[in-house]
């Protein structure tokens, strides 16, 4: 399958692969360098795994000043690079090209500094998401952006895609919680942008940088704002007739002043699929569900908990399920969160990632489906509610061309649609490869020659991760 | 110098490619408040915002609003205020500082990135801005961001023109996320704690679970440490009293009702206390909230006198003295080295503004990154050219 191109690999770059690992080789310790075929398979591919490619080498830096000499090497030879963290991207924005070096920040994996008076952490870029938030939960603290791939993902791919989660809605997406990264240019040079206090002076590069998809430089270190944990959070778990009654239930809400910490939506398919896998109680006879949660003391909650189901009420719900316990709300959850790896055991699936104005869910979850059932095919939604981020989970084989090709093609009319109400291509997964054809259905040409011309400020040979984000034609405009 | 009053896009456009072919450099002003705020331009021309005005929508259960640059931000905050919200981030209102009666845009909110007290919850303007429509040099209307909350679709421009002060281009529309007013506020007040007590007790209420919106320190007899909490009634009452018990170490605080909270917010926002005497200099600086403290002391020791307090926990300072020799520039950014901290000179007279830089000076590798940023905007550099930076 292979409807999404990659540019010819450079073949000075093939011809001369064995001098430029002998280069390499002069930079890394052996265990630091990757070159075999074998081992080099494991980096062929992120989390769009219907797309690989082998790449030139893989290395693995073990600090700032290695990732430096790295850069200034392949910047010196013309040396495509593929910065990488844990290649759980979901948009094919890891994925190599043969031409092309991949530096995985993986071996950056400390947390160097921890300050609870400043509320922030310091941390080598290939810390998992996850394992910020388990260093300073004894403490009662967390870092907020909440992936469900945070097991496995780093915090430099998180900067890399602008990562969301769960409970963006009250604590922000990761550009939100980046107060400073540490940085190696194309050409080697090093730069500190941000720090630990709130704002950093001059224009908002760090804000740039965040979302970048690892086309403006290498990010080996950060500084992240910790929050300190609610004193407590609880679910509540609507079944509703309708996705309109759902959305409607959801915009009263918010209406009425609340703003929950997580609005949840997943329609019949997805909480079949979910509760299958996850046996944790959700209502198999509605047509759309809700996890809202709310966070406070126990008072709080039930106040907050008794207006949210009192909104329900005049919104048709036909279950209403209130946590009761710790096990409970970790059920809850855990159906939630490992809907794409339940999805998975089903069938093969791709996932989309468009964003929509709230008002537009109806309308985009009912055409969603007509769309998908006219190519044929199975979808199963779930989406962050409160903010319009949809999660259409395109069901297919992919063993059979022709109905990957068709999961594709619905995938990118439903995107198309996102746009056309108002919406966007991508609320949290970035755009890689596989949006990278539909950037001029969302931007004008002018809008990207602007866009691309900011990139060639950092790295004016398009050597870093150059295959990704842009249409492949027309870049000379910039 | 004659002031261009374009009534739309184009007209806008116009005036840009005009200014581009004639090379002649723009000064961007929305409602001229904080004309004063900046390195002096060498502009030919005030390019003016004012007819670019009127809400484009409002969707409250969106929680979303988009206006032309601009609109008074009053008349933004009306809006919002009519259906029970605000702009999450609390923006300052500077003309109690520059003594401006000027009418502040929305555009200006964003170009200049103004947050306020709430920011150390909410985030500042630039964590609430996702939308933006400018016009760069070449006269092309560029679209970044939209209307949605979560988009990480292309490069982030709208990043990058929140705090620009207008030196990439001509702001035309602007989108904010929104949230919910609270239903009510109420602060507690602390007396009589010294600078590093203070900030620990801040950090101490920014540390817990209640959700502090606001935590300000002012040193003086007696120095008063603000914590302030916006919820539902019910959640103000309880969380003031947790909040009591967790600082029954640093004293006994006096409770302020809703009223006397706001009023007090609003002075802390605006740096009211430092509004007395205009003719000094007023410097607003960032740092870690644990530095800033040694920030203070290095500035006493070495015999400076000032009047200062501290906003975002500590993280931010308000710094205010004489306006005489570089204002103590030198000193006062020695003072931030080894730190992350920096300092913006944000009042001054027009001489000063002259051979002081008001903006953080920035390292060689920063400013070569800032300088092409710019050229990839405002090539024919006639956006508000040197206000930020020399060449940019
Ligand atoms: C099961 C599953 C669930 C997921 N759930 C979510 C979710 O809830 N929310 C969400 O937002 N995403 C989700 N994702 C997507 C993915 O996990 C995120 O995009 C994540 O941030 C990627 O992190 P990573 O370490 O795997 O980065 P990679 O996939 O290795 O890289 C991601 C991007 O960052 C760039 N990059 C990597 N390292 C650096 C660096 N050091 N400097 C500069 N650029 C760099 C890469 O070039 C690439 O463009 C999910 C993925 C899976 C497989």
């Amino acid at each position: 399958m292979s409807s999404i191109l990659f540019p010819k690999p450079d073949p000075g770059i093939l011809a001369r692969r064995d001098e430029i690992i002998a280069g390499l080789t002069r930079l890394l310790p052996s265990e630091c360098l990757i070159t075999s075929e074998d081992e080099r398979r494991a980096f062929e591919t992120d989390a769009l795994t219907a797309y690989r490619r082998m790449p030139l080498a893989v290395a693995l830096p073990r600090s700032t000043e290695e990732v430096s000499a790295l850069l200034a090497f392949c910047a010196a030879e013309g040396v495509k690079v593929v910065p990488r963290g844990a290649g759980t991207s979901l948009a094919g924005g890891a994925i190599p090209q043969e031409d092309a070096l991949v530096i995985a920040v993986t071996k950056l994996n400390k947390i160097l500094d921890v300050n609870y008076p400043n509320r922030t952490v310091r941390v080598q870029a290939g810390v998992t998401n996850l394992s910020i938030s388990e260093s300073v939960m004894p403490d009662g603290f967390f870092y907020a952006p909440d992936p469900s791939s945070q097991l496995a993902c780093t915090i430099a791919g998180n900067i890399g895609m602008n990562s969301g989660g769960a409970h963006c809605l009250k604590y922000g997406v990761t550009t939100n919680n980046v107060l400073g990264v540490r940085m190696v240019l194309m050409d080697g040079t090093i730069v500190d942008i941000g720090g630990d206090a709130l704002e950093a002076p001059g224009y908002d590069l760090l804000g740039l940088i965040v979302g970048s998809e690892g086309q403006l430089g290498i990010v080996t270190e950060a500084t992240l704002r910790i929050l300190r944990m609610a004193e407590g959070a609880r679910p509540v778990l609507f079944g509703f007739p309708s996705s309109e009654s759902a959305g409607a239930c959801v915009a009263a809400i918010i209406g009425a002043g609340i703003v929950p910490v997580a609005m949840e939506f997943m329609d019949k398919p997805a909480i079949a699929i979910c509760e299958a896998f996850a046996k944790a109680g959700y209502p198999l006879d509605v047509e759309a569900m809700l996890i809202i949660e709310v966070e406070g003391s126990e008072i709080e909650m039930e106040t907050q908990l008794a207006r949210i189901i009192e909104i329900a009420g005049k919104h048709d719900v036909q279950v209403v399920k209130e946590s009761r316990s710790a096990m409970e709300t970790a059920l809850i959850w855990k159906g939630r969160k490992s809907a794409f790896g339940a999805t998975g055991r089903v069938a093969d699936y791709i996932c989309m990632d468009g964003t929509v104005p709230t008002g537009q869910l109806s309308h985009v979850l009912k055409r969603t489906g007509e769309i998908v059932e006219s190519y044929g095919l199975r979808v199963a939604n779930v989406f962050h509610a409160g903010d319009g981020n949809m999660h259409p989970l395109i069901l297919y084989n992919v063993n059979d061309p022709a109905e990957q090709e068709q999961a594709e093609a619905a995938g990118m009319d439903i995107l198309k649609l996102c746009v056309d109400v108002g919406g966007c291509l991508t609320g949290e997964h970035g755009v890689g490869i596989e949006k990278r054809d539909l950037m001029r259905h969302q931007f004008t040409e002018a809008d990207l020659a602007q866009q691309m011309s900011v990139r060639a400020v950092f790295d004016k040979d398009w050597l870093l991760n150059p295959s990704k984000v842009f249409p492949l034609e027309g870049r000379n405009a910039a | 110098m004659s002031t261009l009053v374009p009534e739309n896009e184009n007209q806008a456009i116009e005036i840009v490619k005009d200014a581009k072919a004639r090379r002649q450099p723009l000064a961007i002003e929305g409602g001229g408040t904080r004309a004063g705020l900046g390195r002096p331009m060498q502009t030919a021309a005030i390019l003016s915002t004012q007819a670019l005005s009127g809400i484009i929508f409002h969707e409250p259960a969106e929680m979303v609003i988009r206006a032309r640059a601009g609109t008074p931000l009053a008349q933004v905050e009306a809006a919002l205020a009519s259906k029970g919200q605000v702009l999450p981030f609390e923006p300052m209102d500077h003309r109690g500082i520059f003594g401006s009666e000027a009418e502040p845009t929305i555009g200006a909110v964003a170009a200049c990135n103004i947050s306020g007290p709430r920011r150390i919850r909410n985030g500042a303007a630039r964590d609430s801005l996702i939308g933006v429509r400018f016009i760069n040099s070449a006269g092309e209307a560029i679209n970044s961001g939209g209307r949605v909350m979560k988009n990480v679709t292309g490069l982030d421009l709208v990043k990058l023109q929140c705090g620009a002060w207008g030196t990439l281009g001509l702001l035309t529309e602007v989108t904010f996320k929104v949230i919910p007013a609270s239903e009510t506020e109420g602060a507690l007040v602390l007396e009589g704690l010294d600078d590093t007590t203070a900030i620990a007790a801040m950090s101490a209420a920014l540390g817990s679970p209640f959700e502090v919106s606001g935590a300000a320190h002012e040193p003086g007899a007696p120095a008063r440490t603000i914590l302030r909490i916006e919820h539902f009634s019910s959640s103000v009452d309880y969380r003031l009293g947790e909040l009591e018990k967790l600082l029954s170490k640093f004293g006994r605080p006096r409770r302020l009702d809703r009223q006397a909270s706001q009023a007090l917010w609003r002075n802390i926002r605006d740096a009211a206390s430092l509004n007395e005497d205009r003719s000094k200099a007023l410097w607003r600086i960032s740092v870690a909230p644990s530095q800033a403290p040694q920030v203070i002391t290095t500035l006493s020791d070495k015999g400076l006198t000032f009047e200062y307090f501290f906003d975002w926990g500590g993280g931010l300072i308000w710094l205010s003295l004489p306006a005489s020799g570089d204002a103590s520039a030198v000193q006062i950014r020695a003072a931030l080295s080894g730190t992350s901290g920096h300092a913006t000179l944000v009042r001054a007279p027009l001489e000063l503004r002259q051979s002081v830089e008001v903006f953080q000076p920035q390292s060689i590798a920063m400013m070569k990154l800032i300088q092409g940023v710019k050229a990839s905007m405002d090539s024919a550099g006639i956006f508000n050219p040197g206000r930020m930076y020399a060449g940019v």
